[in-house]
Order: C-alpha cells, then sequence, then structure tokens
C-alpha cells in the first residue's frame, strides 16, 4: 500500500439515476489498490450512503476520497440547506427523505446510523442555511 | 445450499449467472428497503426482493452479494441484467411471493443473516 489517491466526485441533487456511480469507482478504485476486502465494504457502504444522503437531501455537493498508508478518508461537503436537528438525525428510522427516494428502496433512516456503524472515525458538522459536511476515516491494518 | 440448489426449490428461472449456480449461499435476507439491506447484509447473503430498479443491483455491489432473488415472477431491465453480469452476480426469478419463497427456502434449511443489536446509547 504504497499508492495514494486523492479523487473528488460532484454529486448532484435529485439526480437518483447517477446515485451510487461515485461508490462504484471508489470501489473499484480501493479494490486496484489491495485494500481488504472486509474494509473494501465498510468504505463502499458507507460511501454509497453518504452519496444518496447528497441525492436526496442536499442541494448538490462534493464527495472527497482520500487514501493515504494509514487509511482511507471520505469526506461529504454540501451547499446546504444544512441539518437543523443532528442527534434527531442520527437516529434509526428518522427520515425526511421524499417519496421518490422511499420508492427507491431508501429513505429508511439507515444513512446515518450506517455511516457511524462502518467508519473507524465519524464527524458531522452542519448549519442550517450553509451545509453539512461528513467527515469519515478507515483504517489500513 | 447452493444458487442451483434455490433454483429447483423456488422452481425459479435464471436470469443471469447460469454458469455460477454452483455458488454457495449462507444466509438470507428479504427486504425492499435496501437502506436496511445496506446496514446488515454480508456477502454470504442472498437477497429476495421485489423492488427491481438499478439500485437493487447498487446496493448489490457495495456489498459483494453473489445472488438477487426476484419475487412474484419481476424481471429486471436488460440493462439492470448486463450491470448484474458486469459484477459477477447471479439473478434468478420466481413466481412464487416473496413470503412464500423464504418460506421454501426456510423449509429448505437457509436462515437468515444474523443480526447485530446495537448497544444502548451512551450518551
Amino acid at each position: 500500500m504504497s499508492a495514494f489517491i486523492h479523487a473528488e466526485y460532484p454529486v448532484e441533487t435529485a439526480d437518483y439515476t447517477r446515485a451510487g456511480e461515485a461508490s462504484a469507482d471508489i470501489k473499484r478504485k480501493l479494490k486496484q489498490l489491495g485494500v481488504p476486502s472486509l474494509v473494501l465494504r465498510r468504505v463502499a457502504v458507507a460511501s454509497y450512503e453518504v452519496e444518496l444522503n447528497l441525492v436526496i437531501h442536499s442541494l448538490g455537493g462534493v464527495l472527497t476520497l482520500e487514501v493515504d498508508e494509514k487509511g482511507v478518508s471520505l469526506t461529504s461537503q454540501d451547499i446546504g440547506p444544512g441539518i437543523p436537528d443532528i442527534s434527531m438525525a442520527m437516529r434509526e428510522g428518522y427520515s425526511t427523505a421524499n417519496e421518490e427516494a422511499r420508492s427507491l428502496g431508501f429513505g429508511a433512516g439507515m444513512g446515518l446510523p450506517n455511516m457511524k456503524r462502518n467508519a473507524d472515525e465519524f464527524e458531522i458538522e452542519s448549519e442550517v442555511g450553509k451545509g453539512t459536511r461528513i467527515s469519515m476515516r478507515f483504517a489500513l491494518g | 445450499m447452493t444458487i442451483g440448489d434455490m433454483v429447483k426449490i423456488l422452481h425459479a428461472k435464471v436470469l443471469q449467472g447460469e454458469d455460477r449456480l454452483d455458488t454457495p449461499v449462507f444466509t438470507a435476507c428479504c427486504s425492499d428497503l435496501m437502506s436496511d439491506v445496506l446496514a446488515f447484509v454480508n456477502e454470504k447473503t442472498v437477497l429476495i426482493t421485489g423492488l427491481t430498479n438499478p439500485h437493487v443491483v447498487r446496493t448489490a455491489d457495495m456489498l459483494d452479494l453473489k445472488c438477487l432473488v426476484f419475487a412474484r415472477g419481476k424481471i429486471p431491465s436488460d440493462d439492470i441484467l448486463e450491470q448484474a453480469e458486469e459484477q459477477g452476480l447471479a439473478v434468478i426469478t420466481t413466481r412464487e411471493t416473496a413470503f412464500t419463497a423464504c418460506g421454501l427456502l426456510y423449509e429448505a434449511g437457509l436462515r437468515g443473516v444474523p443480526i447485530e443489536w446495537p448497544q444502548e446509547e451512551e450518551e
């Protein structure tokens, strides 16, 4: 594991058709690097969840992948609308997703808790009217 | 149990992965909620679902699933099946309802994916 990666993926609001493409690419890149499959799957699940959150809830944002010798970092930064109550949003089963997201099998209120469960480190900051930033870290080795 | 065993038990039709019917499956999950699937399922699990949109296959990709079973005779579109082929994912469809499909597989010895209950909130 000597290779380093820095990749940015713009994610558009309500683009349900392409949702998941960034995560599929992230998974492919990490697999090529030789990231062990257990870690790979945790990153992939968290990445898919955070990407879907950008599509479903945000006004648009960027997903950033960074890899160094110690681990994998995933950061999601959006341009709003921000989360009024983070502790509610972190609760399993709580969801503000719309019908379209639900019809695709999402919006069950598992996204944020699932990211936290899969990541070794998880941080979320949000300001209404400004945006939300989620940082996740996955240790290697 | 193998994918081929499931095909027999469910009188299912193989839509993708005819060459991978000897792949074993260890546990099963039946859900239309991809959020729940992403939270609980592992790669040794077969997913039984009635949902046929592209996110079912993408979810399967993230989790390295080996087999999808579509219940009630549902058949996903060709592009979804092509995507499944790229991922090495076997796809079968059964005319049974999801409930009956689960019952038949359970009767044949397949069990649900074990779930770890979350610890009580620490705060």
